[in-house]
């Protein structure tokens, strides 16, 4: 009795436990942030009053309008990027086609600030790429001037976020769909535009909505080169600058959260009821054909184009990592690694700040993110899709809110034996990053989840294993690829995560290499250490991300054999 | 030749078609006349090349080296675009950002037919289908027999030369499978249109085909009428794929004037009556019908008798069908099943009884 009794219990005292974490560092901070956008900083009273003055500041409005065009005009730019490159590797037989694909981890191993600076030195007005081009051609172009720069370097990061969706919605067309328009008689561009174009679009707007979302919300990169007239930064200035209780900072808040349910939204009309992959059994992507010798050098071109493009914020960080002095020249005076002793001599608590932090986020995301997932799918708990819902509400939570909501609503809580606010004890940093970061484990997970059978788990219990030991032994270990994946989603970008833990961040001890890299690259001098902690970063990202990647291959080849792969008639 | 008939439908000719995958080889010399309003069928196991075979008429696949004519007109190199062949996909292939009117108007905006024309022709080609109320849904808002119909008024209001069939019906259940199949044939009597269908189903392709040619391994095995290749299949293969057969390996010889069959373990089959040349290397091939267990009591007067012992057993409804051991070879025998027949147990020793005329000599 007593077994049936836990295996009753458990799953609901699991799911309270769960709900009550995501209502309390989740809900409640941005509801406290919302109620004080609404509210007369004097009176205490609900008003519009905070609104309207946003609106009659002139700085608010410009950086209103900044923020829409940065936005906007980087879900132009990364288009532009990302339409030849799924073009050619889903419709021409293409050897750059695997170089293309790694593409779409870049945003992934590097956030844009990162290389901020370093594009500052390539691209800006006296930076390498203008110098030369003044020296052969007698100009200059203003690649990085004033929000040139943001959106420059949000592109070239963002990007492949269109890639993936686009490349994918590509992919999953069945080629019986074009091959009956063409047996109908269309063909050329006019098959693609009646035919390839709309059933590809969804994908589209996805990747784009999600570009269009993580530039506006972005703060790290905007302060890094200094543009001040955006939403964000303006969020963040306010607060640290004017402090806690200075209502504009909310007002923006609720504007950057407004026009991520925006994005979201759009995002869901896109793809709602065009469930296109239902009916479309054959899947395997376009026709392909060969290309013609000059077609295959225009690919080509192009393709490197853009690839150098992309990996221009990975080699200048590297170059000024490296360099001793590097302004007003292409090149750095001379090269050392003084920088990288620099580094580990003096600011070593950064490194060991951040896998201490992202471990222990990401540990907890895989860990919530099972327990969410098997609570949703293989429970019957009254509610327990709200789990789902919250979990998953973070994805439109931009960190500045996620900062100004926990400072504002854990500083005067005291956490017992250390006598500290919690808003500035380092715990809160990782609690701030494990939220932020249980969507994408939480979607991993679930993914896995959904491909072990419940018959798998019908046979251990039929066998005597009741749901926790079932869980523990079956469930858990086939879900492991698909946890590792999210837990190494979690750590990647949670190890570079600035905006919410810039503003949590409350002594240098307690720093993340994320702040750390922000830190040095307010002065010139330290630009050079900046460079090298940035590329520790990189290091660290990418060879978790490398490993993962083993991982899961070594997995998916132990279960392949195991199941019957048929092909239909 | 004359490939068009009076009322218009064509025929279709394919001429030593032979077509690579990179280094493998899936179709090898098929050489096919198909007559105009014929139904015809590909029939052939999973991965025979009856797709390919099929893709290739509506010019889909690697470019083939042979010939493909439709009516007079050689269509081997034309795009598939230039074709005007209707092909219904085995996954229908409706594409999902239309409406059912949407999916079906395609093929006569793409032949710039008049807005006005276009609206009859749809309205009348979803109406052979029975489909007209249902023209403003969806794809996805239909069952998968309301797509199959969908997918044919789109192919046949273009009234293409001939219409070309892949599996049509694999992906419907049973019930549905058997009304389709009369629903396509009734449709194709009364366009008249040349028709090729792909199935490897022998049932499905019995009921609805004028003539079959059998395809394995990239080439045409045998073409026919559904009962030509029953009863005269010209080699194992057909005749294994349509039907049960009992095949013995063994030599055609003349012994005392009498053509006989004499099989490897020794058993003697008299073939008498028959105009069989002597020879090695054959296989005699009789259906499990043609074969009898005689009750130890009645009347014997079977061309052939011979004894053997019950080894399986299968009751199949309307009859039973027993495994007998005759000497090396196994022998499938259908008994029909009525109340009160007895039965045989086994390792019972029964007698067999053969009607020799039933018997066929197949050289390959
Ligand atoms: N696109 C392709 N690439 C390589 N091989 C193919 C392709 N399509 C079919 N084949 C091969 O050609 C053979 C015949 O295939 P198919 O015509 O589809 O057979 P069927 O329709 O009779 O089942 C198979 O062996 C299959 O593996
Ligand atoms: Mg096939």
């Amino acid at each position: 009795m007593k077994s049936i009794a836990r295996g009753h219990w458990g799953p609901g005292v699991v799911a309270l436990f769960l709900g009550l974490f995501l209502f309390v560092f989740l809900i409640v901070p941005v509801v406290k942030v919302i109620y004080v956008a609404f509210q007369d900083p004097n009176t205490g009273a609900l008003t519009l009053i905070n609104f309207v003055d946003f609106f009659r500041t002139s700085l608010f409005r410009e950086s209103f309008i900044n923020s829409l065009y940065v936005a906007s005009m980087s879900v132009v730019l990364s288009s532009a990027f990302a339409l030849p490159l799924a073009y050619f590797t889903t419709r021409f037989n293409f050897g750059g086609t695997a170089l293309i694909q790694t593409l779409g981890i870049i945003p992934l191993i590097m956030p844009p600030f990162v290389g901020a600076v370093a594009m500052l030195l390539l691209f800006g007005e006296n930076g390498s790429i203008n110098l030369l081009i003044d020296e052969w051609f007698g100009f200059t172009i203003p690649f990085m001037e004033g929000l040139n720069g943001v959106i420059l370097v949000e592109s070239i990061h963002y990007f492949p976020f269109i890639l993936i969706n686009l490349s994918a919605a590509l992919n999953n067309i069945d080629r019986a769909m074009e091959e009956s328009a063409q047996n109908l008689g269309a063909s050329g561009t006019r098959l693609f535009r009646r035919i390839v174009f709309p059933l590809a679009m969804p994908g589209y707007v996805a990747g784009a909505s999600l570009v269009f979302l993580k530039v506006f919300d972005d703060l790290g990169t905007p302060l890094l080169l200094n543009i001040n007239n955006m939403l964000a930064p303006q969020a963040y200035l306010r607060i640290t600058s004017i402090g806690i209780s200075d209502p504009m900072g909310y007002v923006i808040s609720v504007i950057l959260v407004a026009f991520s349910l925006l994005a979201l939204w759009t995002s869901f009309l896109a793809l709602k009821g065009k469930d296109y992959a239902t009916l479309q059994k054959g899947g395997g992507g376009l026709m392909k054909r060969d290309l013609g010798r000059w077609e295959k050098i225009g690919c080509y071109a192009v393709v490197i184009f853009i690839l150098l493009l992309v990996l221009s914020p990975h080699v200048g960080l590297a170059i000024l990592s490296f360099g001793t002095v590097w302004s007003y020249a292409v090149l750095p005076d001379a090269y050392t690694i003084d920088h990288y002793f620099r580094v580990f001599s003096t600011s070593s608590q950064y490194i060991t700040n951040t896998l201490l932090y992202a471990g222990l986020a990401a540990t907890i995301d895989v860990v919530f993110g099972t327990a969410i997932a098997y609570i949703v799918w293989r429970t019957n708990l009254i509610g327990r899709q709200w789990l789902d819902y919250m979990a998953m509400g973070a994805v439109a939570v931009p960190g500045v809110v996620i900062g100004i909501g926990y400072l504002r609503t854990f500083f005067d809580y005291n956490v017992p034996v250390i006598d500290k606010p919690l808003a500035s004890w380092w715990v809160i940093i990782v609690i701030a990053l494990a939220i932020r970061r249980l969507p994408y484990a939480l979607r991993a997970c679930m993914a896995a989840l959904q491909q072990v059978s419940v018959m798998l788990e019908e046979a251990a219990e039929n066998l005597g294993a009741n749901k926790r030991r079932t869980v523990a032994r079956i469930v858990v270990p086939l879900m492991t690829g698909g946890i590792v994946a999210g837990f190494v989603t979690s750590f990647a970008t949670a190890a570079v995560e600035l905006s919410a833990t810039i503003m949590l961040v409350s002594a240098e001890s307690d720093a993340p290499l994320a702040f750390g890299i922000y830190e040095f690259m307010q002065s010139a001098s330290g630009r050079g250490p900046g460079a090298a902690l940035g590329i520790v970063a990189v290091v660290i990202v990418g060879l978790a991300t490398y490993a993962s990647h083993r991982f899961i291959a070594r997995k998916e080849a132990e279960r392949t054999p195991g199941i019957a792969v048929t092909t239909g008639v | 030749m004359a490939f068009e008939s009076a009322n218009g439908a064509m025929g279709v000719m394919i001429e030593n078609l032979s077509l690579s995958f990179g280094q493998t080889e899936v179709l090898k010399g098929v050489n096919l006349e198909i007559k105009p309003g014929e139904f015809f069928t590909f029939l052939g196991p999973s991965g025979s090349g009856k797709s390919t075979l099929l893709r290739a008429i509506a010019g889909f696949g690697p470019r083939p080296s042979g010939r493909i004519l439709i009516g007079n007109d050689d269509v081997t190199h034309l795009p598939p675009w230039r074709r005007n062949v209707g092909m219904v996909f085995q996954s229908y292939a409706l594409w999902p950002h239309m409406t059912v009117r949407r999916n079906v108007a395609f093929g006569l905006e793409e032949r710039k037919v008049p807005a006005k024309d276009i609206r009859d022709r749809v309205d009348a080609a979803l109406d052979l289908v029975g489909l007209l109320e249902l023209a403003e849904r969806r794809p996805s808002q239909l069952s998968g027999g309301q797509q199959q119909r969908v997918a044919l008024a789109r192919t046949i209001v273009v009234e293409p030369r001939i219409l070309l069939l892949d599996e049509p019906l694999s992906n419907l259940d049973a019930n549905l499978r058997v009304q389709m199949r009369r629903e396509i044939l009734d449709l194709q009597r009364k366009l008249a249109l040349t028709t090729i269908f792909v199935t490897h189903d022998q049932e499905e392709a019995n009921t609805i085909s004028d003539r079959i040619a059998v395809l394995n391994d990239g080439i045409t095995q045998q073409v026919g009428s559904p009962m030509e290749l029953y009863d005269e299949p010209e080699n194992r293969f057909v005749a294994h794929f349509l039907g049960t057969a009992n095949l013995i390996d063994g030599a055609v010889q003349n012994r005392d004037g009498k053509t006989v069959f004499a099989a490897r373990d020794g058993t003697i089959f008299p073939l008498d009556g028959a105009q069989i040349e002597a020879g090695d290397q054959r296989t005699a091939m009789f259906r499990p019908q043609s074969l009898r267990i005689l009750s130890q009591s009645a009347p014997q007067e079977d061309a052939l008798k011979i004894s053997g012992k019950v080894e399986h057993r299968e009751f199949l409804g309307s009859l039973f069908r027993y495994s007998v051991r005759v000497g090396e070879n196994m022998l499938l025998v259908d008994d029909k099943h009525h109340v009160g027949r007895s039965t045989f147990d086994v390792g019972e020793t029964v007698m067999l009884g053969l009607d020799t005329k039933q018997v066929r000599i197949l050289t390959k």
